[in-house]
């Protein structure tokens, strides 16, 4: 725990998972200093990945959501801004901007994430969605809870692939449209990723694979959408889940480095005084030899602990960020989570389950090494080789501990 | 302190299980299972950890 007279003030922007768990680390840390907390969404922090779940189908109200409990996110004593935007920063001169007024900061820490990439041309249409933020999830669910004729959902990627399955719930058809063959295909491998693919077929959904979008037809209000192959499909409601971009506009000029996202060093400080986390930032892990930004929720939580606390360290004391990432998603009836960094031409040994069950485990080895671990409805096992892969399992060792 | 989960919520995707395995643990038949409800002072780094992990905020401390 770092020494708590490093500084009198933190300053945190962008109020969501990163930021407000390093506000809470913070304190739990026993720093007394003022922490201010600001963020341009209006409200007090909330959870994301409800939003293409249980808020979503409609099973969850917006009271659910919150990502502190009142009472806990009250003694947290913050200097709490919300609706405020930062605009703009200077770390030569030590300031921020806020709304457009310059204020100094002490320590600072960049949480402000990631936002949706969106389909050139859709703007302005209706029936389009991104899902980011509560409005959209809240809007979406208006759009599927009015029965839609057809819901496309452009992109097979994990949002994509919950909505599909949210909407589903509905009973509304639905086609999703993925550009690579095989969805996921290049996070899990044609294999694995061909059991994920089923899965929605399933479940009735269209799926059609090796497509791109060549428009959203309509005028004011979407009607069909045009596929690269010329096939035409009706839809009243098109949901794009292509990706995300790290938010990062207002750092123009302000002496970091960005580069899809805020480059740190690997303990999370991109400049003096200022370290960066969440979804926006970008750090080489030494565990990887490797720059990566994560778009995780676990990640969000621990990098934001581990940038807070960084901002306490000198420079001798600081300690590098080697998370194993870790995520989940739902989807329909199932549980899939991927532990470690796999590519698409790794080693698959199935260690448990069946494929045609929808209930596996798989691992992923290279060069002699445990590489990552994905499972469908086997989070147990899933942990056990996370354990491994923490320690830096061999790929022999990993199979032998299947074994058992 | 009193640790308290909330069934309803927890997922069982064994999180917790691998910030602390003395106080949690997911069993073969996909449930966890609470080995300690009321570790000691000396877990609560630990606890808080996994009360801050745990995605589906499944898990509550009480003093
Ligand atoms: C629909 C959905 C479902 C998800 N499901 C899962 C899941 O199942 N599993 C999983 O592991 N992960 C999931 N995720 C990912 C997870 O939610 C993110 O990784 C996490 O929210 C990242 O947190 P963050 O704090 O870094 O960024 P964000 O949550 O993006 O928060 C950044 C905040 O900063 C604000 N901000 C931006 N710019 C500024 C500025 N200039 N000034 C002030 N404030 C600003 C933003 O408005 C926002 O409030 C999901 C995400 C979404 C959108
Ligand atoms: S981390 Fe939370 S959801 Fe996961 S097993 Fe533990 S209590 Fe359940």
């Amino acid at each position: 725990m770092g020494s708590s007279t490093l500084r009198n003030a933190v300053t945190i922007v962008g109020a969501s998972l990163a930021g407000l768990r390093a506000a809470e680390t913070l304190r739990r840390d026993g720093f007394e200093g003022t922490i201010s907390l600001v963020g341009d969404e209006p409200r007090v922090p909330y959870d994301r990945p409800p939003l293409s779940k249980q808020l979503l189908s409609g099973e969850w109200e917006v009271d659910r959501i919150s990502l502190s409990p009142p009472e806990r996110f009250m003694s947290l004593d913050l200097d709490l801004r919300l609706g405020r935007r930062a605009t703009g920063l200077d770390v030569s001169s030590h300031t921020l901007d806020v709304d457009g007024a310059t204020e100094e900061y002490d320590g600072l820490l960049i949480a402000t994430g990631a936002r949706c990439r969106t389909l050139p041309g859709t703007d302005g249409l209706a029936g389009v969605y991104t899902l980011r933020t509560l409005d959209d999830s809240l809007a979406i669910r208006e759009a599927l809870r009015g029965g839609p004729r057809r819901v496309v959902v452009v992109g097979a990627g994990f949002i994509g692939a919950e909505v599909a399955s949210t909407a589903v719930g509905y009973g509304v058809p639905v086609t999703m449209v993925e550009a690579l063959p095989v969805p996921l295909g290049r996070v899990l491998g044609d294999t694995v990723g061909s059991v994920v693919a089923e899965v929605h077929v399933d479940n009735g959904v269209d799926l059609r694979c090796g497509v791109g979008v060549d428009e959203i037809c309509g005028t004011d209000r979407v009607e069909s959408v045009r596929l690269s192959n010329e096939a035409v499909v009706e839809a009243d409601l098109v949901v794009v889940g292509i990706g995300a971009i790290p938010n990062t506009d207002w750092l123009e000029d302000s002496g970091l480095t960005v580069d899809d996202g805020v480059l740190c060093d690997k303990t999370c400080l991109a400049a003096p005084d200022v370290t960066a986390a969440g979804d926006v930032a970008r750090w080489p892990n030494p565990r990887y030899g490797e720059v990566m930004r994560v778009e995780h929720w676990d990640n969000a939580v621990e990098q934001g602990a581990h940038a807070a606390r960084r901002l306490m360290l000198t420079d001798e004391e600081a300690v590098p960020f080697t998370p194993v990432p870790w995520f989940w998603s739902d989807q329909y009836d199932r549980k899939v989570q991927l532990a470690g960094r796999p590519r698409p031409d790794d080693e698959v040994a199935l260690v448990d389950g069946s494929f045609e069950e929808r209930r596996f485990a798989v691992i992923y080895g290279r060069e002699g090494l445990l590489t990552a671990v994905f499972g469908m409805n086997r989070p147990r096992q899933v942990m056990q080789f996370k354990g491994l892969l923490q320690r830096g399992a061999s790929w022999s060792e990993a199979l032998e501990f299947a074994g058992n | 302190m009193h640790i308290v989960v909330d069934y309803d919520l927890c997922e069982s995707n064994a999180i917790c299980m691998q910030i602390a395995p003395d106080v949690f643990e997911v069993r073969d038949d996909d449930f966890l299972y609470l080995l300690d409800e009321t570790p000691g002072e000396d877990r609560r780094a630990a606890m808080d950890e996994a009360a801050q992990r745990c995605p589906k905020q499944a898990i509550r401390i009480e003093d």
